[in-house]
C-alpha cells in the first residue's frame, strides 16, 4: 500500500495496481490488523479499455497513515470481499450498482441508491422477510410524518418487538459524483456545500482539503483556524438540536423547547462569519471565503457566551430527569465488537467506547496544533449517543473561544498559482494524482477522494458521507427493540439521507 | 419539577416580536435581495456570468440584463465579480412570490412580493393553514429550516400554521429539493391525497429552478414541472424569515 497523511496527494503511479488475489489479500490482512476501510470505489480504468480500476484507501489509526492500492476488474464478476471484512459491504453494493460489477458471495446484494432508470423503487425492491403466523411488516416512509427526509423502513415485527429492520434509502440521489466530474468545475464547491446541508462546512472543507492537495497549495493558518471554528461551531448546532430533538421524543418538552431555539443560536453565530446561517461560502479552495475582524470574533465569542449557560441548562434538565434517562439507557444498543466488525464512525462509534475521531487520529490543519479531547462513552445506547453529543458540545465550545481569541494572524487565501478570480477553481491541478482528505464532520469521519486525469481534470471523485458506514449501525441497533422506540434510535444518530444517497 | 420552572424562568420568553414588532437584526453579512442595476453594467464584460454557479444571470445583446431569484444560490460571487457594482446584495428578507417570472429582476426598484390568496381560497386558509412537508432531493437545509418555524423563536402556529403528519390532514405541500426522478411519485401520490382546494409551496432554489443540481438528468428542475405551485420562496436555504414572510403574505397577514 502507499502511505499518505490526512490531506495529502500522490502521483497515481505511485500507488500499487495489484492483481485481484494479492488485491483482495491485502485488504482483508490490513482490516484483520485493524484497518478501517475510508473508501472503496471504481473508476473507469485509464489503462486498460473496458475495465474497472478498484480503488482501495484504508485507514491505520494507530500511525495515522492512510493506505492506498488499486486493481483492475475486466470481467464483470470479482469474488466479494464482504464475507472477510464486513466492512466492505455497502461499498460493494454500491460497485455492483455503479459500475455493474458483481461481488460473487455477497450475503445481501441490495441496490443502494436506485440510479437510472429502473423498474422497482427503493420502496418496491426485495427485502429480507421474517416468515411465520404471528410474524407482520411495518412499511414507513418515504414520506414521512415530520419534516424530514425521504426514506424507506421496512420492519419485521413480532407484536411489538422488532426482529430485523431494513433501510431501503435512494430518494434523495441526484447525482452529485458523476457531476462532479461532467458539470462546470464552478459548481463544485456548491455541491460539496449541499452534500448534506447540515455538513456543509465539513464537506466543504473535505473538498477544498483535496484540491488544495492536488494543486499544490496549502491554506494559510489564519483560514485553517476560521473552517475549524466553523466546524465546530456545526457540531454545537447539531449536537444541541439532536439533544432537543431526543428530548421531545421521549416527551421532555422543557429541554427541546430550549434545544430547537439554541440550536438556532449557533446557527446565527455562523451566519455572523459568513452570511449564511449553514457555513456556505464559509470554506473555499485555498482558504476561507471571509475574514473575521477582532471586533467580530469578540462579538462571536460574547454571543457564544450568552448561549453556553442556556445550553447546560436546557441538557441539565434533561439528565437529570431519571424518566428521560429511563427511556435512554439500555435502548438502542450496539456492541463495540460490531462497531468495530463494521466500521461505524462518529458519534456511534464513539458511544461504543472506541476513540475514534479524525481530529484525534488522522489530524490536518489547525488540528495538527490543537486537540480537543476524544469524548467517548462504553454503553452504545441511546444513553451513550446523547452524553457523547453533551461532551462534545462542552468542549467545541472552549475550543471556539480559544481559537477565536488567538486567531492566528496573517492572509485568508493562499497565493493560487495562476492568479485567482472568486469562484474559480485554485489554479491547475497535477495531473495524474490522486489526494485523500478526512475532516471529522458532527456526524463522524468524512471521506472525499479526487483522482485526476493526466492533463489535471477531475477522473474520480468518491464521497463517503459517515452516514454511509452508519445507516446499518441503526439497522443493528432496532433489533429486538419495542417498534416504538424507533424515532428514539433514530433521533439518536440522526443520519443524513441526501449524504448517503449523494 | 422546581429545577424545571426555575430553568423556566431563567430561559425567558424567546419569541419574535416580528412582525407586530421589528425584525431581529440580521448579520452584516447576511445576503438577502439582490440589488441589481443593469445601468450600471456598461463593459458587458459577463465576469458575473462566469462566477455563477447555476446561470442565473441573464443578459441581454451586451449587458447584464438580470437576476433569476429561482436558481440564485445566493453565494455572492457575482457581486464580487462585477467590475462596477452593477449587482449588490441586500439584508432585505422578503422575497417569496406568486408567479415564477416574479423572480427576474432586472432593475434596482424591482421589489415584486407575495399577492395574497383571494375570495374563498383566503376566507379557508387565512386563519388556518395545515401543512404536509415534502422532502424530494435536496440536501436537508431547507428541511432544517423549515423545522426552525416550529422552534419558539419563530412559532408559526400562533399564525395558525402548523406541520402536520398526513397530506390527508394537511390543506397544502410545502415542497424542498429539485424533485429527483426517486421522489417522484412519491411526490405525486402525496400531491393526490391532498384534498382540494389545495396550496403548493415550493421552497428554496431547488425547488424552483432545480438550484445547484439543474439540468440533473437524476432530478425535474424542481417542483414546477410535476404540481402546479402557488408560492415560490427563494433562498439557499431561504433564511426563516424569508419563509414566513412568504407564508404570511400569502395568507394576507402582513
Amino acid at each position: 500500500m502507499l502511505r499518505l497523511r490526512n490531506g495529502q496527494a500522490a502521483p497515481v503511479a505511485d500507488v500499487p495496481l495489484l492483481a485481484g488475489d494479492e488485491f483482495r489479500s491485502t485488504v482483508i490482512d490490513a482490516a484483520l490488523g485493524g484497518a478501517r476501510v475510508l473508501a472503496f470505489f471504481g473508476q473507469a480504468s485509464p489503462d486498460s479499455r473496458g475495465a474497472v480500476r478498484l480503488w482501495g484507501v484504508l485507514a491505520d489509526a494507530l500511525t495515522g497513515d492512510l493506505g492506498l492500492l488499486a486493481t483492475d476488474i475486466a470481467g464483470e464478476i470479482f469474488p466479494s470481499l464482504t464475507p472477510d471484512c464486513p466492512q466492505l459491504h455497502h461499498f460493494e453494493r454500491e460497485l455492483l450498482e455503479t459500475w455493474r460489477l458483481a461481488p460473487a458471495g455477497h450475503p445481501w446484494l441490495r441496490p443502494v441508491r436506485f440510479p437510472g432508470d429502473r423498474p422497482e423503487g427503493p420502496a418496491l425492491a426485495e427485502f429480507y422477510r421474517v416468515a411465520g403466523a404471528e410474524v407482520h411488516e411495518v412499511a414507513v416512509g418515504p414520506v414521512h410524518a415530520g419534516v424530514i427526509e425521504p426514506g424507506h423502513f421496512r420492519f419485521q415485527c413480532h407484536g411489538e418487538r422488532v426482529l430485523h429492520l431494513e433501510i431501503a434509502l435512494g430518494y434523495q440521489h441526484r447525482g452529485v459524483e458523476r457531476a462532479m466530474l461532467e458539470m462546470p468545475s464552478r459548481r463544485r464547491i456548491h455541491y460539496a456545500e449541499t452534500l448534506a446541508g447540515d455538513t456543509s462546512v465539513g464537506h466543504a472543507t473535505a473538498y477544498a482539503m483535496a484540491i488544495e492537495a492536488l494543486a499544490g497549495v496549502a491554506p494559510p493558518p489564519r483560514a485553517e483556524a476560521l473552517r475549524s471554528v466553523g466546524l465546530e461551531l456545526e457540531r454545537l448546532a447539531n449536537h444541541t438540536g439532536d439533544l432537543g430533538a431526543l428530548a421531545g421524543d421521549v416527551g421532555f418538552l422543557p429541554t427541546a423547547a430550549y434545544c430547537g431555539r439554541l440550536r438556532g443560536d449557533f446557527l446565527n453565530l455562523t451566519a455572523l462569519l459568513c452570511g449564511n446561517r449553514f457555513g456556505r461560502g464559509l470554506v473555499r479552495p485555498g482558504g476561507a471565503g471571509y475574514d473575521v475582524s477582532g471586533a467580530l470574533a469578540e462579538q462571536v465569542r460574547k454571543r457564544l457566551g450568552r448561549a453556553v449557560p442556556d445550553v447546560a441548562g436546557a441538557t441539565d434538565l434533561l439528565f437529570d430527569s431519571p424518566s428521560a434517562m429511563a427511556r435512554f439507557q439500555g435502548t438502542g444498543r450496539l456492541w463495540r465488537s460490531q462497531a468495530q466488525g463494521l466500521g461505524f464512525v462518529g458519534v456511534a462509534a464513539r458511544a461504543c467506547g472506541m476513540a475514534r475521531d479524525v481530529r484525534f487520529e488522522f489530524p490536518a490543519g489547525l488540528w495538527l496544533t490543537r486537540q480537543i479531547q476524544t469524548a467517548t462513552w462504553h454503553s452504545g445506547d441511546v444513553f451513550a449517543r446523547a452524553l457523547v453529543r453533551r461532551l462534545e458540545i462542552e468542549r467545541s465550545v472552549a475550543f471556539v473561544e480559544e481559537v477565536l481569541a488567538d486567531l492566528p494572524e496573517g492572509p485568508i487565501r493562499a497565493d493560487l498559482p495562476g492568479g485567482h478570480r472568486v469562484g474559480a477553481p485554485v489554479g491547475p491541478l497535477a495531473g495524474s494524482h490522486v489526494a485523500v482528505a478526512l475532516v471529522e464532520g458532527w456526524r463522524g469521519e468524512i471521506c472525499h477522494v479526487a483522482v485526476t486525469d493526466p492533463a489535471g481534470d477531475l477522473a474520480a471523485y468518491k464521497i463517503v458521507d459517515p452516514s454511509f458506514h452508519n445507516w446499518y449501525a441503526l439497522q443493528l441497533a432496532l433489533r429486538d427493540q419495542q417498534i416504538s422506540d424507533f424515532p428514539l434510535c433514530n433521533k439518536s444518530f440522526n443520519l443524513s439521507y441526501c449524504g448517503a444517497d449523494l | 419539577m422546581h429545577f424545571i420552572l426555575l430553568e423556566r424562568l431563567r430561559q425567558g420568553r424567546r419569541t419574535l416580536q416580528w412582525p407586530a414588532g421589528p425584525a431581529p437584526d440580521l448579520p452584516d453579512r447576511f445576503r438577502g435581495r439582490p440589488l441589481v442595476d443593469p445601468g450600471k453594467c456598461s463593459a458587458g464584460c459577463r465576469e458575473c456570468g462566469e462566477v455563477c454557479p447555476t446561470d442565473a444571470l441573464q443578459f441581454g445583446p451586451g449587458p447584464l440584463a438580470a437576476l433569476d431569484l429561482g436558481k440564485c444560490l445566493f453565494c455572492g460571487d457575482c457581486a464580487a465579480a462585477c467590475p462596477e457594482g452593477a449587482i449588490a446584495f441586500s439584508r432585505d428578507f422578503a422575497m417569496a412570490v406568486r408567479e415564477r417570472e416574479d423572480l427576474l429582476i432586472g432593475s434596482p426598484e424591482a421589489r415584486l412580493l407575495a399577492d395574497a390568496l383571494d375570495g374563498e381560497t383566503r376566507r379557508l386558509f387565512g386563519r388556518s393553514l395545515r401543512l404536509r412537508q415534502v422532502s424530494a432531493g435536496g440536501c436537508n437545509a431547507c428541511e432544517a429550516d423549515a423545522n426552525v418555524l416550529q422552534t419558539v423563536v419563530f412559532d408559526i402556529s400562533r399564525f395558525g400554521i402548523q406541520f402536520v403528519a398526513s397530506p390527508r390532514h394537511a390543506d397544502g405541500l410545502l415542497i424542498t429539493g429539485p424533485v429527483t426522478r426517486n421522489m417522484r411519485l412519491a411526490l405525486e401520490k402525496t400531491y393526490a391525497a391532498v384534498p382540494a382546494p389545495r396550496l403548493v409551496i415550493a421552497m428554496g432554489a431547488c425547488a424552483i429552478s432545480g438550484g445547484p443540481y439543474a439540468g440533473h438528468p437524476e432530478a425535474c428542475d424542481g417542483a414546477g414541472g410535476v404540481v402546479p405551485v402557488d408560492l415560490f420562496i427563494p433562498g439557499c436555504p431561504p433564511h426563516p424569515l424569508t419563509v414566513l414572510d412568504g407564508l404570511l403574505r400569502l395568507l394576507g397577514r402582513l
